[in-house]
């Protein structure tokens, strides 16, 4: 079996992330080649072949010409899988690649099941599903942190590649992360406000607990997102990425992309009504209550 | 200036899920629906264009699925779309993403479209392919993982979302699809006067065997809840009691307190 493995550059780097394709293919127990678009700088630390297509004439972000190039290594290689990591990149060009090739897609791979099958989440993490693909190669997404990062080590074997075909999409520049607030990297203490506290109204009675165990305020993303709390409070992989000694999570489901940025934490404590919601496949204590009865008697009781 | 905006209908995701008798999705008993939340974005954002266009575009709310699925399309023309098409499928649980996908490009391949707008990903199934693919199959620009959105004089100004709150700038040209994520606008609630007229609003019946000529690509073979992996203690019953353990707890296991 071979696996030809999409690796993601941003402004000239390997992103950290792309050696957890290495880490699937040993499981899968595949050959390997891979494919980056950008430049020397960015090869791995990997003694395979590496097909390397110049960022400074594709662009970091041009899909229309970058499906063409995995096209391009996919005649020489014949894999039979083609693999992304289920990112901004790779969920972007993935399906393109996937029309292109009129072959299979499985979105967000988190385990390999028996028979040819892939394991994949769905009804936001809290179930998962096996799909079975008819068709080869399959294309395919791994979701982050499923499988381990593996640097296989060695020096690449480099091949250039190329491919013809115009990009419809101007990409105009990066803009960096908005950083303003308190760094929450620093806190020793979170308490994390999620779309289950209810109403913007409620915010003060979470800030109470975050005050009396003398640490921060986090939020998840909805929360941010409907302006009840500053873009630099968001905890997950769209925000930052905290460790503290004890992070709470009020009224927070658990989604992947929050549980990214938390789950390193020393102490996780989860308030949620739902004893299912996802949040306690990483916390040390779910309390299965309201939220806004448990708080404020759990700071009640504090302050004593 | 013509735009679809497709929406899928999704069970609330408070919800406990079952297996269905087939085994490989959920039972719908018991289940509460709603507009996929990534899709409020994008019913929002062809509203906002529409407005600041002077009213001009034509907005068409589409969704696949059962009789249940008016109900969404309903909600998209309360927000402020101006006509509704329902693809009829009883069975759209059974069609993989790449033939949810043909039956939304079969559906546009007449209608010439500037703008098509759809969520990032269903919050049920989330394979975040079907806008992309109806991208590749009218052969449109696209722009996924969308947070900022202007457009001017046939040109579509897109922030996409990044890792790590980085965000990357992206012109492209209409004909366009642009996949909306979260945070994208405010989507509005629906005020009763225009909940009124979306009652009168014109929704299309079109059978999905009219639109369905691709086999699927992907089938399903297992649903089931994930393996426990967490070994969170669980606190249930009276409040004080749980406050009480749980202060133990902390006072136990953290160094937090003292
Ligand atoms: C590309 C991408 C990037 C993302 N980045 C991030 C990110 O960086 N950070 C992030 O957080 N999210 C991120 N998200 C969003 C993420 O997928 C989830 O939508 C989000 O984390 C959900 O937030 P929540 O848990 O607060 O809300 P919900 O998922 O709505 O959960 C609310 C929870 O509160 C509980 N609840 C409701 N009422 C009560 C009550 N009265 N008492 C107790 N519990 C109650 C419910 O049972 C539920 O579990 C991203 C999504 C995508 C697609
Ligand atoms: C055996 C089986 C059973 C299933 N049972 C069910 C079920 O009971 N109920 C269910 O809802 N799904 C069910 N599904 C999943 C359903 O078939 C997929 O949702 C579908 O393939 C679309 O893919 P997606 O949700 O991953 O779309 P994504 O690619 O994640 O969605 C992206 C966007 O595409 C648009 N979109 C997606 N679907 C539709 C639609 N139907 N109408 C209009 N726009 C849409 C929306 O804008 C959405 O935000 C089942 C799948 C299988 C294989």
């Amino acid at each position: 079996m071979k696996l030809l493995l999409i690796g993601e550059c941003r402004e000239g780097k390997l992103l950290e992330y792309s050696y957890e394709l290495f880490g699937f293919a040993s499981q899968a127990g595949a050959e390997t080649a891979m494919l980056i678009v950008g430049g020397e700088g960015a090869l791995p630390g990997y003694g395979g072949t590496v097909y390397l297509a110049d960022a400074g004439k594709y662009g970091e972000y041009n899909p229309d010409l970058h499906k063409r190039l995995v096209q391009a290594v996919v005649e020489r290689e014949r894999p039979d899988y083609v693999v992304f990591m289920h990112t901004s990149y790779g969920w972007d060009l993935a399906p393109r690649v996937a029309a292109l090739l009129k072959v299979p897609q499985v979105s967000e791979v988190v385990a390999l099941a028996e028979g040819g099958g892939f394991e994949r989440p769905c009804l936001s993490q809290k179930m998962r599903q096996v799909v079975k693909p008819k068709g080869t190669p399959v294309v395919l997404t791994l979701q982050g942190g499923a499988f381990p990062a593996l640097v296989p080590g060695g020096t690449p074997q480099v091949q250039p590649i190329d491919a013809a075909g115009e990009g419809r999409l101007e990409f105009l520049g990066y803009e960096a992360a908005a950083r303003k607030g308190v760094d929450l990297t620093k806190a020793e203490v979170i308490v994390s406000v999620g779309r289950g506290v209810g109403k913007k109204e409620n915010i003060p009675v979470i800030a109470e607990l975050a005050r009396v165990l003398g640490g921060e305020v986090g939020a998840s993303r909805p929360v941010v997102d409907s302006g009840w709390m500053d873009a630099g409070s968001q905890v997950g992989v769209t925000g930052q990425t905290v460790s503290p000694k004890l992070y709470v999570a009020c009224g927070i489901s658990g989604a992947i992309q929050h549980l990214a940025g938390m789950k390193k934490s020393g102490f996780i404590v989860a308030i949620n009504k739902d004893k299912e919601a996802p949040i306690a496949g990483v916390a040390d204590v779910l309390v299965v209550a309201d939220v806004m009865q448990f708080v404020p008697a759990l700071t009640a009781k504090l302050a004593k | 200036m013509k735009i679809l905006v497709c929406i899928k209908q999704v069970p609330d995701m408070e919800s406990r899920f079952k297996p269905d008798a087939s085994g490989v999705w959920y039972a719908e008993t018991d289940l509460a629906f709603r507009v996929n939340e990534y899709d409020e974005y994008a019913i929002e954002q062809a509203v906002l264009l529409k407005e600041q266009l002077g009213g001009e575009p034509e907005v068409t709310v589409l969704s696949i699925g059962a009789d249940r699925v008016v109900e969404a399309i309903k909600k998209g023309l309360s927000m402020g779309g101006d006509r509704g098409v329902h693809v009829q499928d009883a069975a759209a649980h059974l069609k993989d993403s790449w033939q949810v996908a043909s039956i939304i490009a079969a559906y546009a391949a007449g209608e010439g479209f500037d703008l098509i707008l759809t969520g990032l990903q269903s919050q049920d199934r989330g394979s975040a392919q079907v806008g992309v693919t109806v991208a590749e199959l009218l052969d449109y620009a696209c722009a996924t993982t969308v947070v900022g959105f202007g457009y001017a004089d046939g040109t579509v100004t897109v922030k996409r979302e990044l890792e790590g709150g980085v965000k990357g700038t992206v012109r492209l040209k209409t004909p366009a699809v642009v996949t909306c994520q979260l945070g994208l606008n405010q989507p509005r609630y629906p005020t009763l006067p225009n909940i009124m007229k979306a009652k009168k609003k014109e929704v299309r019946v079109i059978p999905v065997a009219e639109l369905l000529h691709q086999d699927q690509r992907v089938a399903p073979c297992e649903f089931r809840a994930p393996a426990k992996k967490g070994s969170a203690v669980v606190l249930e019953g009276e409040l004080a009691d749980q406050v009480d353990r749980l202060i133990g707890i902390l006072k136990d296991k953290t160094a937090v307190l003292r």
